[in-house]
């Protein structure tokens, strides 16, 4: 009988060559909250936000770096994060909806 | 009904609500009048006032896909009043995505009211651009500040903003310029002298997960406490929601657009969509009346069916 050889060094590769970051980033707003609350992004991200609820929001960066229009149902707003650091933004209509952009 | 002997009396009437409720405020508590009692009531040129909030033009979905008709039969209401009002207060959501022809759209309708002035307070649709386009139309009253007072027939308007700096946490905020303003506003004037101040969302805290409320407004009440009369009339919520404490009434009025849940009852404060024979009965507008002596404020909501 051939003995099976245990095989750690395939699993260790596995667990490792996940990415870390995604290339580009999408957050929907969907029953007066961002999804996912808190993403995390490379520099050089473009974001996508759409909104999914009948309501509108907004997308307002809390540092004063960006400001979308009203955006309508399935409407969406992009913006790119070319420097590192931690981003908070609200919606400026129902300002209970935070959300946290980090760059890396 | 019977006329109510008790406080306990005068709430169950104050809880049927509907078309045409009336109530006089009158050593601090609200009492009901039959309608018709009030009607044939000598005014000897006392003020009358309306308030019209929530008009959101460009909204479009279910649960009122005609803004723009509800509003203009919102006017028509305020029109057929046996008496003309002095003027008109908008306490905001004009527009629905702050768009310039919404905006427009809302002046053309607004124009057809046949009164005294229109005054106007911002909503948070109405200035998520920061506040650009509505202080374009709206800005000249206050500088572009947003807050600004004036007198009409004996009664001390005070238009506070309170839709700009939101806290975290969600609660509107009026900020420490516009107390140190109010502080200044109201010195020195008779304490017998009627204020009412009005406002886009509500000024004292009625449900803090949906942000109705307004973090600093305690600041703006230990001002306002030493006056006679004071009528609070704010939007935002889209229902009626009414305290008085002291001398001071607080009231919500009814949207001209769509109705929202009762606080907690719903994933968020958005529109509720009711039957369309059932929507008419659910939005309307406000009526403020006053006697003189003493100085009572009676408000009177009004439904478009």
């Amino acid at each position: 009988m051939i003995p099976r050889l245990p095989m750690p060094a395939l699993v260790a590769t596995l667990v490792f060559a996940t990415p870390a970051f995604a290339a580009d980033a999408s957050i929907v707003m969907k029953n007066f909250d961002f999804a996912p609350m808190t993403a995390t992004v490379a520099a050089g991200t473009t974001v996508t936000w759409k909104n999914e609820d009948g309501e509108p929001h907004t997308v307002v960066s809390t540092d004063g770096l960006f400001r979308s229009a009203a955006l309508d149902q399935n409407d969406t707003f992009k913006f790119t994060f070319a420097k590192p650091g931690t981003y908070r933004y609200v919606c400026s209509i129902h300002p209970k909806m935070v959300g946290t952009i980090v760059v890396k | 009904m019977r006329d109510p002997k008790t406080r306990r009396d005068a709430l169950k009437c104050l809880a049927a609500g509907g078309a045409g409720t009336l109530f006089t405020l009158s050593g601090g508590v609200l009492l009901p009048l039959d309608l018709a009692d009030a009607a044939t009531r000598r005014h000897h040129g006392t003020p009358l006032f309306v308030q019209i909030s929530d008009s959101h033009i460009g909204f479009n979905k279910d649960a009122n896909p005609d803004v723009a008709g509800t509003l203009a039969k919102s006017v028509a209401l305020v029109n057929a009043m046996p008496r003309k009002p002095a003027l008109i207060l908008h306490t905001g959501d004009i527009t629905h995505l702050t768009r310039p022809e919404e905006f427009d759209t809302a002046a053309q309708l607004l124009s057809g009211l046949k009164a005294g002035e229109l005054h106007t307070t911002p909503g948070e649709h109405d200035v998520t651009d920061g506040g650009q386009a509505y202080f374009a139309r709206f800005g000249k009253a206050s500088d572009n500040r947003g807050y600004y007072s004036f007198d009409s027939s004996g009664v001390h308007f005070v238009a506070l903003i309170n839709v700009l700096n939101f806290k975290p946490g969600g609660l509107g905020a009026l900020g420490d310029d516009q107390i140190a303003w109010l502080k200044d506003d109201l010195a020195g004037r008779s304490a017998s002298q009627p204020v009412v101040v009005f406002a886009h969302m509500p000024l004292w805290t009625i449900y803090e997960p949906w942000g109705w409320g307004t973090a600093d407004s305690e600041q703006a009440f230990a001002l306002l406490r030493r006056f006679g009369s004071v009528t609070v009339l704010n939007g935002h919520i889209h229902q009626i929601v009414q305290k008085v404490e002291g001398n001071i009434t607080f009231h919500t009025a009814r949207s001209t657009a769509f109705p929202q849940p009762t606080a907690g009852n719903g994933p968020g404060p958005g529109p509720l969509k009711v039957d369309a024979g059932v929507l008419p009965s659910m939005l309307g507008i406000t009526s403020i009346a006053y006697a003189r002596h003493p100085a009572t404020a009676t408000l009177t909501d009004t439904t478009l069916a």
